[in-house]
């Protein structure tokens, strides 16, 4: 079943692609700085495109059926979006040029900044963050800029809780701030206490998921958000499930003042196998001119014979530049198209149904399989993968398991505060039959693990390949298409 | 769990034999249990290296965690046992004689009083569940 | 449209749950702050959508209506049809991250594939499979050489002759380390030696970063830098453009421990500034000092060849505060593009493509050279961008150049005040002799005008 490497089909003096002649003289080439070996695989272009097309076949995507991963958004991609973003002018278009060539793009990049700004009820926002995890380092860093500005230097903590995605405290340490872990409470909230006993003028602010990583809206979120500004700190919202609150509530009007957004989550662009993501970030008025360099704006008002000019600008108080150029455009063009085609109430819609798919699971399932958390849930909720009869049997196991019934299995062992977790995700784009045939699922595989455990302990039988051995990847260390013992 | 009543614990899960002045430090069979197939170690420090209590002297990797060991005492590195960089599965396969990590001149003998005995370690383990 | 619940079944659905209404789902939410009106425009058909972006498309001018000779960290290469049509595969854009390898084979055996081609092009012994782009790769490279020293080397050297952007984005994120400081000589000019930089390190610093070609186009041999450096006991990274190593030696040649660069030039659209490709290859001695994503090698319990994503304990999922990185998503369909275009290149057609960008550049900057009123800066090797001192103002010159269809070189004063009038020219094997010629018209013509 394995494939072979395009180094494995390589036969020397092949070639998928030629080039037209050289139609200049050529120039003496610089002979000391020649490389002597090239070590490049030969291949034909069908060799290539059957490779590819072999490898696609042994990966489980969208396209292919069911994908409740939690915390991953994983909604169908519209095609549209591959139409629009692929259009000439906008895939040929040099980031350099000068911005009277570019007005369209520019354009684009406007409207989505305004259009993030209504949605999330923000005053500025920067599209340039490549993924979340660049959006929160921006708003870390907005955060830390903020308080030195007001000379402020004493604030080093960044309360993240103990629900929070990974990134989250790795960003506060990357960004120089201590993490401190905040405990939730037992309805999945932050526990508001301890909130209030962690905060001090040591606080530069609160990273918040909401709903958080549990799908859970956090039933006093305008009391935890008081209490940090309260101290001085200012709160982050994590975006990530920004999906629930589409047309629903605005994390600006509830008194966030920095978020990132997953355009590549909420915003329906692919996912494309671990990206390219984009994770623009919105602040509050007060924070703008903090923001990443450089924003898009209209530079010359438009005249009644002319349309307004539109350029970069300078934020005065950057935190400076995070990548080239500015963001990934083509996951922008992506973002906008799926906005543009929903409106006002298609958004909205997407929102309800997206929580009203995760209800609909969450209370089909909690019969089998052991609920935390027993509340109306947001777009995902988070069950226990283990059960006291069905001794051995974990959460890795069911997902595998899953895999035989030709689904992707939800997100396992995450949130760390759920023993055993399964994380399920539907999104809204999922139609009640495909939610039936999971559920049947989830309840056969409930069955099994205290009838037949061995069917998921051995499980996936399906699949092109088996489960792995880890240990021996990490430990052997082969990283690429030949042997360490072959060089 | 094995948890052997001639050592001391730390509550990060390291521990000590002292011989003299002489502690040997390795990593609990709790903590070796938790982490699962250990893959790789990096030792921080290296012999006649100065070390205070709380500092990090190794990392342990496993395919599914990562865990820092803290030095339980203070004192002087006299011997490395470096042959784990090969083989550091031997952590998880006996964690308290092949296993050790570090030999150290302890400079307070005070902080091995400080550290847990093997009956009080074993309570506060289980109450880690 | 992309939901597909029929009012019955949202009925039935309801009635499962217990509600009447979609809006009581939402009664946790503080009412005052409930279904706010959003102020954006009313939803549009597939069909608008199209002729909307389309119209917007058409508003720019790019450079499949113009000849292009701006490069600058972006190039314009000619990107074959087999990339993008393998690309459109929803098996590949639709799935996520390869967390599930037994259904996740395709992925990961590509990004293995990606880790191979780019150890094979930059001579080093692994790489991971991507950062967001050459700037971030090269801030990566900082930030892993700072912690391997566990910051007791808080300096790092930077080339003048890096991409300002990339000294800019490693501005911002060493800006979160205090106590670190970034070493960037001021004299900015296309002659910047490197055996010079070499004498800035000394027993603080843990990184020397230099470009390759630099920005202004240089080649240099980088091998009497990386000995000084490694006296010194620092370590030595290069940002590298790929195609350039279809023809030039390896940065691995010159002993160098890492390798960074952009892999837009490799199958990846120009697309506005992004989404671009962040390579990063190191020594196998490195491999957990470095962060991203890695692939490797493994076995089914039937002993089948597999692959998954190792070395996990380096990362923020795991590692969480302790990470000394918090990339999650990186770019995989990026790393898709540039591994089925190194290997629908090949061997071959990377030194072809290589070489007509190098001809092509050279018979650009003679004929340029033998202008009136222009010169040639660069005395050292170039690859396929150059330096021209121009007579008047580059920004003036372009302007006279786009009006007949050229987008012209990049204006280095933009970057560095002192370098007036010089211009950075690109050359690709894109540009044809008739597109190279109108160009050296227009600059004769620039002049008088």
């Amino acid at each position: 079943m394995s494939e072979p490497t395009i180094y494995e089909i390589s036969s020397p003096g092949r070639t998928g692609i030629e080039y037209a002649h050289l139609d200049v003289p050529p120039s003496e080439l610089p002979d000391a700085f020649l490389r002597e070996e090239l070590p490049l695989p030969e291949l034909s272009e069908l060799d290539i495109v059957r490779h590819f097309t072999h490898l696609s076949k042994l990966n489980y995507s969208i396209d292919g059926g069911f994908y409740p991963l939690g915390s991953c958004t994983m909604k169908y991609n519209p095609r549209i979006n591959e139409v629009t973003a692929r259009m000439p002018g906008f895939l040929k278009a040099h980031p350099l040029q000068p911005i009277e060539t570019v007005q369209g793009s520019l354009v684009i990049m406007y409207l989505l900044q305004e259009t993030l700004k209504e949605i999330t009820g923000f005053d500025a926002v920067t599209l340039q963050p490549a993924a979340g995890a660049q959006g929160e380092l921006v708003g870390s860093l907005i955060m830390r800029a903020y308080h030195r500005s007001r000379g402020d230097l004493k604030r080093t903590k960044v309360l993240v809780p103990d629900s929070a995605h990974g990134t989250n405290p790795a960003t506060s340490s990357m960004a120089g701030f201590e993490p401190v872990n905040v405990p939730s409470d037992a309805r999945g909230n932050v526990d508001v206490d301890r909130l209030r006993e962690l905060c001090d003028d040591t606080t530069a602010g609160l990273m918040l998921t909401n709903p958080n990583t549990l799908g859970l809206f956090d039933e006093h979120v305008l009391e935890v958000i008081d209490i940090v500004h309260q101290a001085g700190g200012l709160v982050y919202g994590d975006g990530a499930n920004l999906n629930a609150l589409l047309g629903v509530t605005r994390p600006g009007d509830l008194g966030f003042d920095i978020m990132h957004i997953n355009l590549h989550k909420t915003f329906s662009t692919p996912h494309g196998g671990g990206g390219p993501g984009s994770g623009p970030v919105a602040v509050a008025d007060f924070l703008a001119d903090f923001l990443p360099d450089p924003i898009v704006a209209i530079i010359e008002e438009g005249t009644d014979e002319m349309p307004p000019l539109y350029g970069f600008v300078h934020p005065p108080h950057s935190i400076g530049r995070i990548k080239s150029f500015h963001g990934h455009f083509g996951i922008i063009v992506r973002a906008l198209t799926y906005i543009m085609m929903q409106g006002p109430d298609g958004l909205r819609s997407v929102a309800e149904h997206a929580v009203l798919n995760a209800n609909y699971l969450m209370e089909l399932l909690k019969q089998d399989y052991t609920l935390p958390y027993d509340r109306d849930c947001m777009h995902e909720f988070v069950l226990e993968g283990v059960w006291q009869d069905a001794e051995g049997v974990h959460a890795l196991d069911v997902a595998k398991r899953l895999m035989d019934y030709g689904m992707h299995p939800p997100t396992n062992y995450f949130p760390l505060i759920v023993n055993e977790a399964l994380m399920i995700e539907p999104t809204e784009t999922e139609s009640k039959q495909t939610l039936d045939v999971f559920v049947d699922a989830m309840k056969k595989i409930a069955k099994e693990a205290h009838e037949q455990p061995e069917l998921l302990h051995e499980a996936p039988h399906n699949t092109p390949i088996g489960r792995l051995d880890e240990v021996k990847a990490a430990k052997d260390l082969v990283l690429c298409c030949w042997r360490p013992e072959e060089e | 769990m094995n948890t052997p009543n001639n050592l001391k614990y730390a509550k990060t899960d390291e521990w000590v034999k002292l011989d003299g002045s002489i502690a040997t430090i390795g990593v609990s069979d709790y903590a070796q249990d938790q982490l699962s197939d250990i893959v790789f170690i990096e030792f921080n420090k290296e012999t006649e290296d100065q070390v205070t209590k709380g500092d990090a002297l190794a990392t342990i990797e496993s395919v599914k965690a990562a865990g820092d060991v803290n030095s339980p005492v203070s004192g002087r590195v006299l011997e490395v046992n470096e042959g784990l960089s090969d083989i550091p599965e031997t952590i998880n396969d006996d964690p308290y004689e092949k296993g050790w990590l570090y030999k150290i001149e302890v400079s307070n003998p005070s902080e091995v009083d400080e550290l847990m005995d093997a009956s009080a370690y074993v309570t506060y383990c289980e109450g880690r569940h | 449209m992309f939901i597909p619940h029929t009012d019955v079944e949202r009925q039935e659905m309801l009635k499962t749950i217990g509600k009447k209404e979609l809006s009581e789902l939402f009664n946790v939410i503080p009412e005052e702050f409930r279904y706010p009106e959003l102020d954006i425009p009313p939803a549009l058909s597939e069909m608008e959508a199209q002729q909307q972006f389309s119209n917007l498309a058409d508003a720019n001018n790019a450079c499949d209506e113009m000849a292009c000779f701006l490069g600058a960290g972006a190039y314009n290469h000619y990107v074959p049809a087999t990339v993008d049509f393998l690309l459109h595969r929803g098996e590949f854009f639709t799935a996520y991250t390869p967390y599930q390898p037994e259904i996740s084979q395709g992925t990961l055996q590509a990004i293995f594939e990606f880790q191979s081609l780019i150890a094979n092009l930059t001579g080093m012994d692994i790489a991971n499979a991507s950062h967001y782009d050459g700037a971030t790769a090269a801030a990566e490279a900082c930030i892993s050489a700072y912690h391997h020293f566990r910051g007791k080397r808080p300096k790092l050297v930077l080339s003048p002759n890096l991409n300002p952007q990339y000294l800019e984005t490693i501005h911002t994120y060493f800006g979160m380390l205090d106590g670190s400081k970034l070493l960037v000589p001021e004299e900015q000019t296309a002659f910047s030696d490197p055996d010079q930089l070499a004498t800035l390190v000394d027993d603080q610093t843990a990184l020397i970063l230099m470009q390759y070609p630099d920005f202004l186009g240089n080649i240099y041999d980088l091998t009497a830098l990386t000995t000084k450096a490694h006296e010194q006991g620092a370590l030595v990274a290069v940002s590298v453009n790929p195609i350039a190593l279809g023809l030039l030696k390896p940065p691995a040649d010159f002993g160098v421990d890492f390798v960074v660069g952009e892999g837009q030039p490799l199958g990846i659209p120009m697309s506005f500034g992004g989404p671009y490709l962040g390579f990063f290859a190191t020594r196998k001695e490195l491999v957990r000092k470095i962060s991203g994503r890695i692939v490797g090698e493994t076995v089914d319990g039937q002993g089948q060849r597999g692959y998954v994503l190792t070395l996990t304990a380096r990362e923020q999922h795991i590692r969480r505060e302790k990470a000394t990185s918090n990339i999650c998503t990186n770019q995989g369909l990026m790393a898709l593009a540039a591994t089925i275009y190194l290997s629908l290149l090949g061997k071959s057609g990377l030194r072809q493509v290589a070489e007509l960008c190098y001809h092509k550049a050279h018979y650009a900057a003679q004929q340029i050279a033998g202008l009136e009123g222009y010169k040639l800066i660069n005395n050292q090797p170039f690859f396929n961008e150059f330096v021209v001192e121009c007579p008047k103002n580059v920004s003036v010159i372009n302007q006279h150049m786009l009006e007949h269809g050229l987008i012209g070189g990049y204006d280095l004063e933009k970057s560095y005040p002192k370098l007036k009038n010089q211009m950075l020219v690109a050359v690709t094997e894109l540009n044809s002799r008739e597109e190279i010629d109108l160009l050296v018209d227009l600059l004769e013509e620039a002049r008088h005008e």
